[in-house]
């Protein structure tokens, strides 16, 4: 409470002064008390909408909000991110060699347009990009980066799960920049019409990569991306083998227009592939519907969706803790049940 | 043991099975006296040795930064070219000391990996990420974070478990690691339950769960 106090404070603070005196050097010090780079994702120049995620809880810690972008073609990606409600400013670096998302030349990068920016805070989308990049940034820094947040308190106090999501955590950060990486469900993406944020090069301080990427292999997909899809439907070692997953799952996400998850029990028999886990280990989603078969329902996997709207399941055992958390659940052979709800919901 | 730490163990006996030159292959921890039984269980897997820093529960804990620190310290005392970490520990799930230590360190880094291939000094990497997987090639020295994939982690076996008593366990504190800054960043305000699910309801049949889902505004 006093936290959130402080902050309005802060802001009134910062707002008054501007009118009051608006002398450059308050202004811009004052400024600079919070500033946000949140970082977006690109893939072969196309904005990831959802790394806009970045954007939002920037908007929240109180202060302008910078987002920043580097690969081939990121002038254009910038372009677009301009758009975007709520952004003041996009920082790009065009050059072909951040392409890969590579951590040791986007350390040095990030590090060298924080410093040039003076960002109090950093914000990242704790993806496998994120999670692979921002741990180096922050050491690079010297400050204890802070994961997966969910909720911001104030500007140095912040909200995240732990142990699989049976505590909740909140932490206050006495590092002078604060490196967060944010939870994508937490923070809903602004809109990507409206805005007209400045574009600005950054700096380029080229560091070379002693990595080299060599390949990559990504599960190709017409249907909505798992991690950000409005309906999920997910299933576990109750469907028995890979064929019965291909063939009951599918038709069942393309009558709800949802995404396909699975338990890490079904990953682990091969029904399904390594990026559909949903849980702990996997992807963590919130949908507004989420819909398993065949799932008891393991404290790893509940980690993984128990902030979704609306969780309905389908399980043969009346006890699989499942339907502790499901808001609706039916008892029954999934076999059975699952065909019978996609033809009912390919009827409407 | 964590079960990603695990999994980082199994990786490095297996390297050294492959009939790969692994000189030594050495387990470190940082935490109270009973974590040494971590370490002989690493020991009993087939870890050479193991380096146990004490750390009372009076002293503030580490942080992954902390521990970030600490194992940069170790790795240049016993000069190691390989780090083998877990993505994550299942407590904290912050999912960082890997790759905080690969910046301290300015080594390559190859995060949530699920096979790794040696070849002379070129370790090829490849890694869990969102929407499939990824390949990556890098030389000695590096750091790699493992992945539930990776391998299937030995159970140890009675005989390797005495055996393992008897292999050396390096003890040391904070005092040994001075001139490092250490101290705790985060404070932690408070720790909650998360908001608990409302139970739900279960239905008849497969019309029952579409009418409750169109009621709840699922459908």
């Amino acid at each position: 409470m006093f936290a959130v106090a402080r902050q309005s404070a802060l802001r009134q603070a910062r707002t008054q002064l501007r009118i009051s005196q608006p002398t450059i050097v308050h202004q811009s010090a004052l400024a600079r008390l919070l500033s946000t780079l949140a970082v977006l994702e690109q893939r072969d120049g196309k904005l990831s909408v959802p790394s806009l995620s970045t954007v939002a809880a920037g908007q929240k810690l109180g202060g302008s909000v910078t987002a920043f972008v580097a690969g081939g073609g990121a002038k254009a990606v910038a372009d677009e991110a301009a758009k975007a409600e709520g952004i003041e400013k996009v920082v790009y670096v065009e050059n072909g060699a951040y392409d890969r998302g590579l951590p040791e030349n986007w350390a040095p990068l990030l590090v060298e347009n924080i410093k040039k920016g003076g960002f109090t805070h950093v914000v990242a989308p704790h993806g496998a990009f994120g999670k692979s990049l921002m741990p180096r940034v922050a050491a690079l820094l010297d400050t204890q980066q802070i994961s997966d947040v969910t909720g911001i308190e104030s500007e140095d106090t912040f909200v995240r799960p732990i142990y699989a999501g049976n505590a909740i955590l909140t932490v206050q950060s006495t590092d002078s920049t604060k490196v967060l990486t944010v939870r994508g469900t937490a923070f809903a993406a602004p809109k990507t019409e409206g805005g007209s944020a400045a574009v600005e090069e950054g700096v380029d301080p080229n560091v070379e990569s002693p990595t080299e990427w060599v390949s990559e292999d990504l599960a190709k997909s017409d249907r909505p991306d798992l991690a950000s899809a409005e309906k999920v439907v997910s299933g576990g070692r109750g469907l028995k083998s890979k064929e019965e997953f291909d063939r009951l799952m599918p038709p069942l996400a393309d009558a709800l227009g949802a995404a396909i998850g699975a338990s890490r029990a079904a990953v682990d028999s091969g029904f399904a592939d390594n990026s559909l886990q949903v849980g702990q280990t996997g992807k963590n989603v919130a949908p507004q519907l989420y819909l398993c078969a065949g799932i008891s329902g393991a404290i790893q996997h509940l980690a993984g969706m128990k902030d979704s709207k609306v969780i309905a399941a389908i399980n043969k055992d009346p006890e699989a803790p499942i339907f502790q958390v499901a808001d609706v659940g039916l008892v029954g052979d999934l076999f059975q049940k699952v065909p019978e709800l996609t033809e009912k919901l390919q009827k409407q | 043991m964590n079960p990603f730490d695990e999994l980082s163990i199994e990786e490095a006996v297996r390297l050294r099975e492959r009939k790969l030159p692994v000189e030594e292959i050495v387990t470190v921890t940082a935490g109270p006296a009973k974590s040494q039984d971590i370490l002989r269980t690493a020991m009993a897997m087939g870890a050479d040795k193991g380096i146990h820093v004490q750390i009372d529960d009076k002293e503030p804990q580490l942080e992954p930064l902390g521990v970030a620190k600490l194992l940069k310290a170790v790795v240049e005392q016993q000069k190691s070219n390989l780090v083998i970490l877990g993505k994550q520990a299942i407590d904290d799930d912050a999912a960082q000391t890997g790759q905080m230590l690969a910046g301290l360190l300015g080594w390559s880094q190859a995060t949530q990996a699920s096979k790794v291939v040696v070849e002379g000094d070129v370790v090829t990497v490849t890694k869990e990420v969102d929407g499939g997987v990824e390949t990556l090639k890098a030389k000695l020295p590096m750091i790699i974070t493992t992945d539930l994939r990776l391998n299937e982690p030995r159970y140890a076996s009675l005989p390797n478990i005495m055996k393992a008593k008897k292999k050396p366990l390096e003890k040391k504190t904070l005092k040994d690691f001075e001139g490092l800054d250490l101290k705790q960043r985060l404070k932690t305000v408070k720790v909650t339950e998360p908001p608990p699910r409302e139970g739900g309801v279960k239905v008849e049949d497969v019309d029952g769960m579409i009418s409750k889902l169109k009621e709840l505004g699922a459908l």
